[in-house]
């Protein structure tokens, strides 16, 4: 059964990484679309892909993922936007959550572009 | 929206952007009355009798980067194709609170979905913003208040990859108790 004891433990703990968990300026960014027309589309299961993904890869301070909104090209959803500071960013559109471990690993880790999930390529 | 979890989500992601900083999501459900409601509150800046009279009217949006504004009214028909009710009360500067009442066994009724997820990301993706989730149902209820959450963590965020964990374990086994132990 899950404690409010057990989420003193894991404060005790995160207190101790404090430092760890300082805002990295440097951490890639993912914005999922999440307004009516993404969540329609299925951006839940691919944002949960993400967030599951690069947990697994414990990339947590590397990467960091955020919903956003509309961005205007509902047809395409879900869409999802990488960010990687320095660098242009790149809209991948379709999402599905059996996408996300190749823009997780070519794109966020391997820093090599999933061309084929771009928008350019569906334009 | 192929479930009324995902319909949960967006229209609570309207509480985020009238900059409420307490939002409460209640869901009852009850085959005795067949019968499953789902409020979604917030202390947001609210709107005006009109605007109301406008949100649910598709062709409305406050946003600028396209013409329709379709969360709303997808949430309204979803209650009112099973023959429930849908309502928004709403005051300017105090909040809203949006509910909605299904026949649960309508033909058209879409199912609740996993709706603990929809909590878990609302948390994770809005971790300055309070949630209270209260989920009934025949067999019991339970509440998830992320104000007591923030008494124990002290300036540890809500988004720490193990508070999330813990959120989701912690909706996971009281949904397991409301829904009488079947696994989901």
């Amino acid at each position: 059964m899950k404690s409010l004891a057990e989420l003193q433990a894991i404060r005790d703990k995160a207190k101790a990484n404090i430092n760890l968990r300082k805002e990295n300026p440097n951490a890639a960014r993912v914005y999922v679309g999440m307004a009516t027309c993404g969540i329609a589309a299925g951006a839940r299961p691919v944002l949960n892909a993400f967030i599951e993904e690069i947990a697994k890869r414990g990339l947590q301070e590397d990467i960091t993922v955020t919903q956003t909104g509309c961005i205007g090209i509902c047809q395409y959803e879900p869409v999802v936007e990488v960010e990687i500071p320095g660098e242009e960013k790149v809209t991948y559109v379709k999402m599905t959550p059996e996408r996300v471990a190749r823009v997780v690993n070519d794109h966020l880790v391997n820093r090599n572009v999933v061309t084929e999930f771009t928008i350019g390529a569906y334009t | 929206m192929r479930e009324l979890s995902l319909n949960v989500m967006d229209v609570a992601q309207n509480s985020v952007r009238a900059e409420a900083d307490l939002v409460k999501i209640t869901v009852i459900e009850s085959d005795r009355n067949d019968l499953l409601s789902i409020t979604i509150e917030d202390n947001g800046c609210g709107m005006t009798e009109e605007q109301v009279a406008q949100v649910i009217d598709p062709f409305f949006t406050t946003r600028t980067t396209r013409k329709v504004g379709l969360g709303v009214p997808l949430f309204k028909m979803s209650a009112e194709q099973t023959g429930g009710s849908f309502s928004i009360d709403s005051k300017v500067g105090e909040g809203t609170k949006t509910t909605a009442s299904y026949i649960k066994s309508h033909v058209d009724m879409t199912p609740l979905g996993d709706i603990n997820s929809t909590i878990a990301i609302l948390i994770r993706c809005n971790p300055d913003i309070d949630f209270v989730f209260v989920h009934t149902t025949d067999k019991g209820s339970f509440t998830l208040d992320t104000r007591e959450l923030r008494e124990v963590l002290g300036d540890v965020s809500l988004d720490t990859p193990d508070v999330i964990e813990w959120i989701n374990e912690y909706l996971k086994e009281q949904s397991q108790i409301i829904y009488g132990g079947a696994d989901i």
